[in-house]
């Protein structure tokens, strides 16, 4: 058996609800969800023992956000992504500061950066930027006169 | 940029008189806040309430950049992230680009790479030291833990040509081969580190007044340790029993021998010896690597110039000085990459600061926030 | 000779000699951090380094009075000179030689005592007078720290006045007995460690911490303002270690003339290196535990020091 695949049996046993959402990606484990059954879905990972919360990401896929968010466990000896879809227009979801305290910082630099809106976060502006900052530079579609674009021969 | 601060409002005290909090600002530019970091702390006389980080003063987007550079290109990037750990931040990079790519690196680089990480630990744990004791007035302490660092940073200049940002460890292996008599000139190093660790240990951690300033301050409980995603010597030093090292062992790591420092009460004073301690440790790494080391390629055959990863995505860590630093990459087959995420172990550190520092006064605080060991170019990316 | 001429006199005489010893002060202080810190310090200006202190000088001296807009500005130019004039004041009394002192009076020692705690006056002016947060917070702390520091200091020499029967420097100095050693070694010991938190040096630099307070209560200082904070502090260094040679030593160790004069300036400059060796070798004490130190532990000592020096008296 493969790491994954011991990996996938022992959450299985544990919790038989979230082992159809599996999917194998480059040996790491991961769970897609719905942003409605985000926080469901946090509860019982932090209930199983993944006590972590390493990462949490956003990737700009044109017409939606991908969320990604790492959670590991020392007792399971395992790590899981965690993935959710937020769509570009009404870029919102529930916060996970009540269930990881690693949340607080790690949203603030999604929402900084891409403009995605925590709900029921406790502090929820800039980060890393000024508080004036307009515009959410890591969305691919963010103009600015400063950036100077590399030439494409290398 | 300005940020609206306001003392709270005047309260009365038990007595009935008016008191009010004093705002005071830690600026970007202070000589004990490691780098530009920025706090604005509300003082109740001289005991810290309220305490708000400040951070982006060194932001430069680096994740942004990443996206209109090669693969390639972007480790000089990495090296100024974490620039007192040029070394692991590399490493944390190339190994997140060969997970992605699926290359195999051959063994003589992965026993380098190990080498300069682990002498890479030391002097960014010297780093450390010397800051924290002269945060705490042990000024000549400083100079003493950065003639170490001169020791480790010479190495490395007779290895790839640089003394802090290296450029050395890239995607399928290291850039340069060993020169003539560096592995015995790394072996005269450890060897003679370990009296002056002793002694450092002896100077600083052994005095009266160091122990007073430092024990009992930011008592960091692993349970919170655990929860706000905290890593690394800051974590160890409050008893969590969690190294990348040992327990998630990778590249040649689970060949090597060495314990894993953990400290015990959690305060700065653990925290600030569980790095020393691991110093020790690095040399043993480091001298068993050279033992086992045999001549060999450095990097992977038939790697092409202009890397271009299969679509998908790939996310690795590795346990740097500051904690577990961690890259998520993200493909869409061109040799660029659609997206580049670096989970920087300071950044988590620093979130700690606002929980461990009420209830300590002001001098408390500069220790505390060096106890946690942040660098700027790595919290702010 | 008329008593104001002669005060006149004393009183330039006093502050050219501050300004000597802060110019030497300062580059003996940075060779011994040097050689404590394994590198060389001054070196080019003049022979190994030894105008250095002056180059630096001259380059304070024509730079830019600043006194920034919020500042309170007559009180805040007045404030350096508050500071400065009691540590001067104090170098007249010290016994230079057997039987002489530039103000030879009843209570020398007293004076010598007293006289310096105006400069706290000084110090917390120029901490509220700045207008800013960080030389409040050093000039208050500086304030508490040298009133608390006082009491130990006074009683460890008051322990000395006992033993020769009299308050005046110069009457102590003649007095002096070699069993005196052995018999105040403690009361030294506590006047040293509190003269050098007097002097807001070494490990009781808090109120001008650099690295947290960048500098406190003189922190708006610049240029020559800046330098006279400087020499109060090598000054008084100067006048302690001076005072203590004299008093706790007897000067030159009882020896007559020249010799004994050449032990009085080496054990003199002794003592002041000792208490740079201490500045740079200790991290900083915390305000709590540096008052801690001063009431819980150096009063009692010096406390000590009177009881047994009382039993010996009386034993005698």
């Amino acid at each position: 058996m493969t790491g994954f695949e011991q990996l996938q049996t022992r959450l299985a046993e544990l919790s038989p609800k979230l082992y159809p959402l599996f999917s194998e990606e480059f040996g790491d484990a991961v769970i897609g969800v719905e942003r409605s059954q985000l926080i469901e879905t946090a509860e019982e990972l932090r209930a199983l023992g993944f006590d972590r919360l390493g990462m949490v990401t956003a990737i700009d896929r044109q017409e939606w956000f991908t969320l990604v968010y790492r959670v590991a466990s020392r007792s399971l000896s395992a790590a899981v992504f965690l993935k959710t879809r937020v769509p570009r227009e009404d870029a919102h979801l529930d916060s996970l500061c009540g269930v990881w305290p690693a949340a607080n910082w790690q949203e603030r630099e999604v929402f900084d950066l891409f403009g995605i809106v925590f709900d029921g976060h406790p502090d929820l502006r800039r980060i890393l930027l000024p508080e004036d900052w307009v515009g959410y530079p890591l969305r691919k579609d963010y103009e600015d006169d400063r950036i100077i674009r590399r030439p494409d021969y290398i | 940029m300005t940020l609206q601060i306001e003392s709270r409002t005047p309260a009365l005290d038990d007595a009935g008189h008016p008191v009010e909090e004093l705002v005071l600002n830690v600026g970007p530019s202070h000589p004990s806040t490691h780098g530009v970091g920025r706090m604005i702390v509300h003082l109740d006389g001289d005991v810290v309430v309220k305490v708000t980080p400040v951070i982006g003063y060194l932001h430069r987007g680096i994740e942004k950049m990443a996206e209109n550079r090669t693969y390639l290109q972007i480790v000089p990037l990495t090296d100024r992230l974490d620039y007192v750990g040029s070394m692991y931040a590399n490493w944390a990079y190339c190994r997140a680009v060969e997970r992605l790519a699926g290359i195999r690196v051959p063994e003589r680089a992965e026993y380098l790479r190990v080498i300069v990480c682990e002498l890479q630990r030391i002097a960014s744990h010297m780093m450390s030291i010397g800051s924290s004791a002269a945060d705490t007035g042990a000024f000549s302490m400083f100079i003493y833990t950065f003639d170490v660092r001169e020791g480790v940073v010479e190495l490395f200049e007779n290895l790839c040509g640089s003394r802090l940002t290296y450029n050395y460890v890239r995607p399928g292996g290291v850039s340069k081969d060993v020169p003539e008599g560096w592995t015995d000139d790394v072996l005269a190093f450890t060897g003679s580190l370990g009296p002056r660790l002793d002694e450092l240990d002896r100077l600083f951690f052994g005095n009266t007044i160091t122990r007073g300033r430092l024990k009992g301050v930011g008592v960091l409980s692993p349970e919170d340790a655990v929860a706000w995603g905290a890593s690394g010597p800051a974590v160890r030093g409050s008893g969590v029993n969690w190294d990348l090292r040992q327990h998630r062992a990778y590249s040649v790591y689970p060949r090597m021998e060495f314990d894993v420092v953990v400290g015990e009460r959690g305060d700065a004073y653990d925290r600030a010896r569980v790095r020393l301690l691991e110093c020790y440790e690095s040399a043993k790494i480091i001298e068993q690597c050279i033992a086992q080391m045999r001549a060999g390629a450095i990097m992977t055959e038939g790697l092409p110039r202009l890397l271009a990863p299969p679509v998908g995505e790939a996310y690795d860590h590795i346990e740097s000085a500051r904690g577990s630093l961690g890259v998520y990459l993200v493909s869409d087959g061109s040799e660029r990459p659609y997206r580049m995420k670096v989970r920087s172990p300071a950044f988590c550190n620093l979130a700690l600061l606002p929980l461990l520092a009420v209830g300590h006064t002001l001098p408390d605080l500069v220790v505390i926030l060096g106890s946690l060991d942040p660098v700027f170019g790595e919290v702010d990316r | 000779m008329n008593g104001f001429v002669w005060g006149l006199i004393v009183g330039l005489a006093a502050g050219l000699l501050i300004a000597i010893a802060a110019l030497i002060g300062v580059w003996w202080e940075r060779k011994v951090a040097a050689k404590i810190q394994m590198r060389l310090g001054p070196q080019e200006a003049g022979p190994a380094g030894l105008l250095q202190t002056l180059a630096d000088t001259i380059k304070l001296v024509l730079k830019e009075d600043i006194t920034p807009n919020q500042a309170d500005e007559p009180i805040f130019r007045f404030a350096p000179f508050l500071v400065f004039v009691p540590c001067a004041a104090a170098l007249a009394v010290v016994p230079f030689a057997t039987g002489w002192a530039p103000f030879n009076i009843a209570s020398s020692a007293l004076f010598f005592l007293a006289v310096p705690a105006l400069s706290v006056i000084g110090i917390l002016l120029a901490g509220w007078s700045s207008r800013n947060t960080y030389a409040s917070i050093g000039g208050v702390r500086g304030a508490a720290q040298m009133i608390s520091y006082e009491l130990p200091r006074t009683l460890s020499v008051l322990s000395l006045c006992l033993l020769a029967g009299s308050i005046s420097t110069v009457g102590i100095r003649d007095a002096w007995r070699w069993w005196w050693i052995p018999l105040t070694a403690v009361g030294f010991l506590v006047y040293f460690i509190a003269s050098i938190a007097e002097l807001n040096r070494g490990p009781f630099d808090l109120p001008e911490a650099e690295s947290e307070l960048v500098a406190g209560y003189f922190a708006d200082y610049s240029g020559i303002r800046w330098a006279i904070f400087m020499m109060v502090e090598y000054g008084g260094m100067v006048a302690a270690s001076l005072f203590g040679a004299a008093l706790f030593f007897g000067g030159g160790l009882g020896l007559p003339g020249a010799l004994g004069a050449v032990v009085f300036v080496i054990l003199a400059c002794t003592l002041a290196t000792v208490m740079i060796w201490v500045k740079w070798t200790f991290p900083r004490m915390r305000p709590d535990q540096l008052m801690g130190l001063a009431w819980k532990v150096l009063t009692p000592m010096a406390l000590v020091q009177l009881l047994v020096v009382g039993a010996v008296i009386a034993w005698l």
